[in-house]
């Protein structure tokens, strides 16, 4: 009877541990369905941008509110996370704070877990009232409609109930060591549940074990929950930042890729003595030519697909946009967030079906109308302003490419643009012959 | 503009035997665009009055595919982008500079993995490797102690990083160098970019090159200075839908130099 904790315990653990596996395997099962891009490149300057973009968030301070707050909860998390690798242990093996032989050590340890705490909650509800008092614009745009705004709130309650459970456990756990209770040894020092203890003054100790158990208890779980809700919501940058900061285009922001099987097919044009039946690309399967740009998830390459996932919605991008700022329908955040619905819907749709069966549907059109793709100027504020490194603008340029080369859908003025070119060299209708006439007017 | 000066061409060089010490890629915006015009021939008597030997393609330029490939159409920008290395490598072009942003990026980033390798620099750079040389005088003239506030283009600024030299060469002239909020990294397009200068805007509450015109005019200059001819474009009419043509003028840095030294 006595090992019934433990063994609860360890299959709450063993349970939450491998249905959050399951689903991050889906997560990269996920974002294997896009093509191919060369990114085990110069590993040296990318785990420098991942140190300096992610560990180090250089890029959260642009916004230095919300940066520096931000920097406080990512602390806050991470160190406090050492005090679950104690908790874990104690609940496998039923101990009690089994790091207290530490002694001063454990006491700095417990103290600052404590005072991070408390910043983690102020944080925490600073966030809050940002979103939902103040109501900062870019928390309101349109997309941010139903799901995404409960997701973001839901994740701060989240992170103020943990916090203030670790408290409660420590306030009653003091009270049951001044009480000299069974386990319960003096170890820990208690900067801030110190204030919170005398309130559970005058308790029983049946009351107050009650109340430390179940803290600690819904603590841990609400950890493992937590953990779990990330596969279904927009945080999992907390993990997706890092590789997605290392896999982050190297080259300068304005350089878009040259679209290889394009490549191949205007040598063969401008080559005289080409074989014209020859197959543009060694690798391709017969009959089946390449898609141009994309229409769908599938057409975009795995890094644009692990930005997705990694996009937490903070709308910097959006806010920073040209096109958004006036009134256009264009977000580059929708952008992300489409693509990751959309990922996920033919993930659910693999999962449902041994394989991806066609479902009517594609990114184009049904998420992203092509008013918003044409709305964009390309330049790059959102690549700049995103803290981890994505780019909508890869993704608003690929699929461009599907409308103009697969679909002949461009703007008409686009078109007229585009046969001007070809005709005469230049983006207007003017004779190339005509092209040194300004040195002689 | 009464005098002009020699623009020699690399068909002429090469019917000589010489090469020119860079070749100026003038862009579709500059032989075409009347405004842009200007800025080419403000460029062209700065590199005459700094003795650069230089040349221009002239009749065997062509679109650099910029526009094309921003809208999409890959297909047309390496048929544009072949043809142009073609011709370049064929005179063994080593370095190329560009009054236009978007050449110059297209050019320096998006031709090397086409077989077109050169060193390219917009002219605001070479301008300052001029100045760095000795071999370009700039100096206050008119513009001295004037209001003025740089536009940085996209395809400069963030898209290449380039952000210090259009801005050392106005500090040159002794003007008041003012920043606008969004400015730098955080620089707001004009409105231009990514072929949407050839196209309506799409549906919205305001025009982006108004917007932008707008944090020029809260600080208030006398000149707005572009490096871009899109920019100067949009710019120059952002400044007349808000009726202030008459107080702020939009130049680019190469007049403004030119301009400064009455040339």
């Amino acid at each position: 009877m006595q090992y019934i904790p433990n063994i609860l315990f360890i299959l709450a653990l063993a349970g939450g541990v491998g249905y959050f596996i399951k689903n991050i395997r889906k997560v990269i099962r996920n974002i294997r369905l896009g093509k191919d891009v060369e990114r085990s490149d110069n590993k040296g300057e990318r785990f420098k941008n991942m140190a300096r973009i992610a560990l180090g968030q250089s890029k959260m301070v642009r916004r230095p509110v919300a940066g520096i707050l931000h920097i406080v909860v990512y602390i806050g998390f991470i160190i406090i996370n050492i005090e679950v690798l104690e908790i874990i242990i104690d609940g496998v093996f039923g101990t009690h704070r089994i790091f207290a032989f530490l002694g001063g050590l454990y006491d700095f340890l417990i103290g600052s877990f404590e005072i991070l705490a408390l910043l983690v909650l102020i944080g925490v509800i600073v966030f809050w009232i940002r979103r939902n008092v103040i109501k900062l614009k870019r928390f309101w745009n349109p997309e941010m409609k139903g799901w995404p705004k409960n997701d973001g709130n839901l994740i701060l309650y989240f992170e103020m109930v943990l916090m203030t459970l670790f408290l409660v456990m420590n306030a009653t756990d003091l009270q049951l060591q001044a009480l000299g209770a069974d386990h319960y040894i003096k170890a820990g020092s208690y900067p801030i549940s110190q204030y919170i203890s005398p309130l559970f003054n005058g308790m029983s100790e049946t009351s107050l074990l009650i109340i430390e158990r179940t803290s600690w208890w819904l603590h841990i779980l609400g950890i493992l929950v937590f953990l779990n809700y990330l596969y279904f919501s927009k945080h999992l940058h907390i993990m997706l930042a890092f590789p997605n900061t290392y896999y982050g285009d190297l080259n300068p922001k304005g350089e878009l890729d040259n679209l290889k099987a394009v490549t191949n097919e205007v040598k063969m044009m401008m080559d005289p003595d080409a074989d014209p039946f020859a197959t543009p690309d060694g690798n391709q399967e017969e009959g089946e030519p390449e898609k141009f740009g994309a229409s769908d998830v599938m057409d975009l390459n795995w890094v644009q697909l692990l930005n997705s996932y990694t996009c937490t919605e903070c709308g910097r991008c959006t806010s920073e946009c040209p096109a958004s700022q006036t009134g256009k329908k264009l977000s580059p955040r929708k952008i992300m967030m489409d693509t990751r619905d959309r990922l996920k819907e033919v993930g659910d749709n693999i999962d449902k079906n041994g394989s991806f069966i066609e479902d009517g549907k594609q990114l184009l059109n049904d998420y992203i109308t092509p008013e918003e793709l044409w709305a964009c100027t390309s330049c790059n504020a959102c690549v700049e302003a995103c803290p981890v490194s994505i780019s909508p603008l890869s993704i608003i340029i690929d699929m461009r490419r599907y409308l103009v080369m697969e679909q002949s859908a461009a703007p008409s003025d686009l078109n007229n643009m585009m046969s001007n070119i070809e005709n005469n060299g230049a983006p207007w209708p003017f004779n190339q012959m005509d092209r040194l006439n300004w040195n002689n007017e | 503009m009464s005098e002009t000066v020699k623009v020699p061409t690399m068909a002429e060089y090469m019917a000589e035997g010489k090469k020119p010490e860079v070749l100026f890629w003038v862009g579709c915006a500059g032989s075409f665009d009347d405004r842009a015009k200007k800025i080419t021939k403000a460029f062209v008597k700065l590199l005459h009055n700094a003795n650069v030997d230089f040349a221009v393609l002239g009749t065997e330029e062509s679109c650099t595919g910029d526009p094309a490939k921003r809208a999409g159409n890959e297909f047309l920008f390496q048929m544009q982008a072949v043809t142009n290395i073609e011709v370049m490598n064929a005179y063994e072009i080593k370095k190329v500079v560009t009054a236009c942003p978007h050449c110059f990026n297209t050019l320096k980033n998006e031709y090397p993995a086409l077989g077109g390798d050169y060193e390219v620099m917009h002219h605001t750079q070479f301008l300052k490797s001029l100045l760095d040389e000795g071999r370009l005088k700039v100096e206050g003239g008119k513009f001295k102690g004037k209001r003025i506030t740089f536009h940085d283009p996209c395809y400069l600024g963030r898209a290449n990083n380039v952000y210090e030299a259009p801005r050392d060469l106005l500090r040159k002239l002794e003007v008041e160098l003012i920043e606008m909020k969004r400015c730098k990294k955080n620089g707001l397009c004009c409105g231009a970019g990514g072929a949407q200068m050839f196209k309506e805007p799409e549906p919205g509450n305001k025009d982006i090159n108004v917007e932008r015109t707008e944090d020029a005019l809260e600080i208030k200059p006398d000149i707005i200075a572009a490096g871009c001819p899109f920019c100067n474009t949009m710019m120059t009419d952002g400044v007349k839908s808000k009726e202030k043509e008459d107080s702020v003028q939009v130049l680019d840095v190469a007049e403004l130099i030119a301009n400064a030294q009455d040339l």
